[in-house]
């Protein structure tokens, strides 16, 4: 029988080498005589091992890596695919202590399966949830989506099951299901991750969305950025249509619902809800005023459920193996498993499901290994451009949505940024307004201009050492974005200058 | 018409009709229209107005409020530079400074000899393996200025 072998086709995994290391690999196959099956399978997450080469034998998946191209050769001159003694083995892949140590639900299948194949997700407890949900009534789904605690993982944590019950309650036919994929944190991959693992469960978590609310459209708002997921989308949403999961009779229940990819234009404000609604609609993304809630009036003015991809994820789980299992796992009000997306200059970076009240330290330390730099850790940023900086002094705050506010931070879509003791706080302050001026959607002032005039301020502030008046007037400019601001963007630009300020006074000096 | 007006009222009727019908139809009609020409000429408007039956104004606010569409032709080769927080954090200012020196260009402009355009981004989801950037569609990570160069010059050689 044919060794397998595989090689992620992962956008970061591609980025280091992946496509030339597979294709050196079939030569060298085919060079020595050697037959084997080659597997493109998705991304573990431990993005500082990629590109993780693994092969299967009869007792388990062995990993290698990182591999570069240039290593492939002297693989197969160690005996590789079979048993082989290499500086680049790591030995079983369940051994890996970085992967073995995280507790995965919604990332279960991401590594182990080849992400297109829906055979494979079916070997692997794929549309079991669906099965379910098939079997089940619309307000008996929103019930099991209630009891699992879900909240939205976009990053305003949102309980998902109050959405889908306004949603089903709401009068007003079609109704629509949306997925936010306009993944635009710095420092956050996780949806990227999942729906280039395994976009089925993506695909699954929509369709019983729409059951349970009575919707027979969705839609999938990528960003522009990732062509890869792109390519893994378009060719899923192909095959689940050619299998009969999506279409007029999913699964064989009579009952329709379509997916169309939609890709968005390169414009961070249209991760925000009404704005990526104002974007499919083929607008401009302006930000609209709530209420209306988009679950009453979104998409063409009709009751939308508008979730995160990881929600939509979490909710494959969560009807697969009942609410009360999800709700069994994480701390206090934050249910089920947070993913940590680790960031910027970590020694080992990549995604780290754990169940949520893990430390912010444990992560950096634990999993990160420290800087990439070698250098002391000064400052993280939690929760994307919009996320506060923290000091090292705060790094024992536990990472659940609660706690993380409490530190005067947000924990949004789980991104964590490292940032070494050679950053210039100052700087990554007048970046925040910098980046709010440029991605602002114009509709409110406070947010238009004030982070226009965020960034003057701050240049003088730095060029005067930091005058008293200057802070003043910094300090009221972010007062008025957060109180007159229509949506996070400019409320929350505030924190992160806020807390540099705060915790790196002598920066702006 | 000239000859270019009757070709660019074909492309522009192929999309329109591709996504006809469609919520929101504009924005893939615009990606379409980008994706067959590397841009969308301004006299595009007027024709998607009129078979969309949109406004003028409209329609040029939705091509320039996102940073995708672009009005001019560009380089050969797009590269995106990531200028978000992660790549921050690994010495994307520094390369910033590199690849706008190497090109001599600055961030919406395109080299003198037509082959390199230099466009910011805010993340490719690549931050764990920072700083990043974007060549037409492939990623590349943990790019230093040398391997910059390289990746240029692999470019170049190629032609």
């Amino acid at each position: 029988m044919a060794a397998r072998v595989f090689v992620p086709k992962d956008a970061t995994a591609c980025a280091l080498g992946a496509d030339a290391v597979a294709d050196r690999i079939v030569r060298a196959a085919a060079a020595g005589g050697i037959e084997i099956e080659l597997v493109r399978n998705g991304s573990r997450g431990a993005f500082w091992l990629e590109p993780l080469v693994e092969t299967e034998n009869g007792s388990g998946r062995m990993a290698f890596g990182p591999v570069t191209p240039d290593d492939v050769e002297d693989l197969f001159e160690s005996g590789f695919p079979g048993a082989c003694e290499h500086r680049l083995a790591l030995g079983p892949v369940s051994d890996i202590g970085w992967l073995a140590r995280q507790q995965r639900l919604t990332f279960v299948r991401a590594g182990w399966t080849d992400p297109l194949s829906l055979e494979d997700y079916r070997a692997h407890g794929g549309f079991a949830g669906l099965e379910r949900a098939l079997r089940l009534g619309g307000q008996e789904i929103v019930d099991e989506v209630k009891a699992s605690g879900l909240r939205g993982r976009g990053g305003a944590a949102f309980p998902t099951g109050i959405k889908w019950q306004t949603v089903l309650d709401a009068p007003g036919q079609p109704k629509y299901v949306v997925c936010n994929a306009d993944e635009g944190d710095s420092g956050t991959f996780a949806d990227r991750l999942l729906m280039e693992a395994d976009p089925y469960q993506l695909i699954e978590g929509m369709i019983i969305a729409g059951l349970a609310v009575g919707a027979e459209e969705g839609y999938i708002y990528l960003r522009s950025e990732y062509p890869h997921c792109r390519a893994v989308l378009t060719e899923a949403l192909a095959r689940a249509g050619r299998s009969g999961y999506l279409g007029s009779d999913v699964a064989g229940s009579g009952k329709a619902f379509r997916i169309e990819l939609r890709i968005g234009a390169g414009a961070y404000i249209c991760g925000e809800e009404t704005s990526m609604l104002g974007s499919l609609e083929g607008k401009r993304g302006l930000v609209r005023y709530k209420p209306p809630l988009p679950a009453i009036e979104g998409l063409a003015g009709k009751p939308t459920v508008v979730n995160n991809v990881l929600s939509f994820a979490a909710v494959s789980t969560v009807m697969e193996r009942g609410g009360t299992h999800y709700h069994e796992h994480g701390s206090g009000r934050s249910r089920g498993t947070l993913t940590v997306q680790l960031a910027g200059n970590v020694s080992r970076g990549g995604l780290i499901e754990v169940p949520f009240g893990a430390t912010l330290r444990e992560v950096i330390e634990d999993w990160g290994g420290g800087t990439a730099s070698g250098r002391p850790v000064r400052a993280v940023q939690v929760g994307g451009p919009l996320g506060a900086y923290l000091p090292e002094s705060l790094l024992d705050v536990q990472l659940d949505y609660e706690a993380l506010a409490e530190a005067g931070g947000m924990l949004g879509h789980g991104g964590v940024v490292v940032f070494d003791d050679t950053v210039d706080m100052a700087e990554q302050a007048r970046f925040a307004m910098e980046f709010c001026a440029i991605e602002s959607c114009g509709k409110c002032t406070p947010c238009r201009v004030g982070s226009a005039r965020g960034v003057d301020v701050i240049d003088r502030l730095r060029a005067n050492g930091g005058r008293d008046e200057d802070r003043k007037t910094l300090e009221d400019l972010c007062d008025t974005m957060v109180d007159g601001s229509l949506c996070a963007m400019g409320g929350l630009t505030p924190y992160p200058v806020r807390s540099a300020l705060q915790h790196f006074p002598e920066d702006f000096r | 018409m000239s000859a270019s007006a009757v070709a660019l009222k074909e492309i522009v009727e192929t999309a329109v009709d591709r996504h006809r019908g469609c919520i929101g139809a504009l924005m893939p009609t615009l990606h379409s229209i980008q994706d067959t020409l590397g841009f969308i000429p301004p006299d595009a408007v007027p024709m998607l107005a009129q078979a969309m039956s949109l406004s003028r104004a409209e329609i040029h606010g939705v091509i320039t409020f996102y940073h995708d569409f672009r009005t001019e032709a560009p380089g050969k080769h797009v590269i995106h530079l990531c200028r978000a927080e992660a790549c921050q954090a690994m010495g994307s200012r520094k390369l910033e400074e590199h690849v706008r020196t190497r090109l001599s260009v600055d961030f919406g402009e395109t080299t003198t000899d037509g082959k390199f355009t230099l466009e910011p981004v805010y993340c490719l989801g690549n931050c764990a393996c920072s700083p990043s950037i974007r060549i037409d569609d492939a990623i590349h990570a943990r790019v230093t200025p040398d391997r910059f160069d390289e990746l240029i010059s692999g470019l170049e050689g190629a032609e």
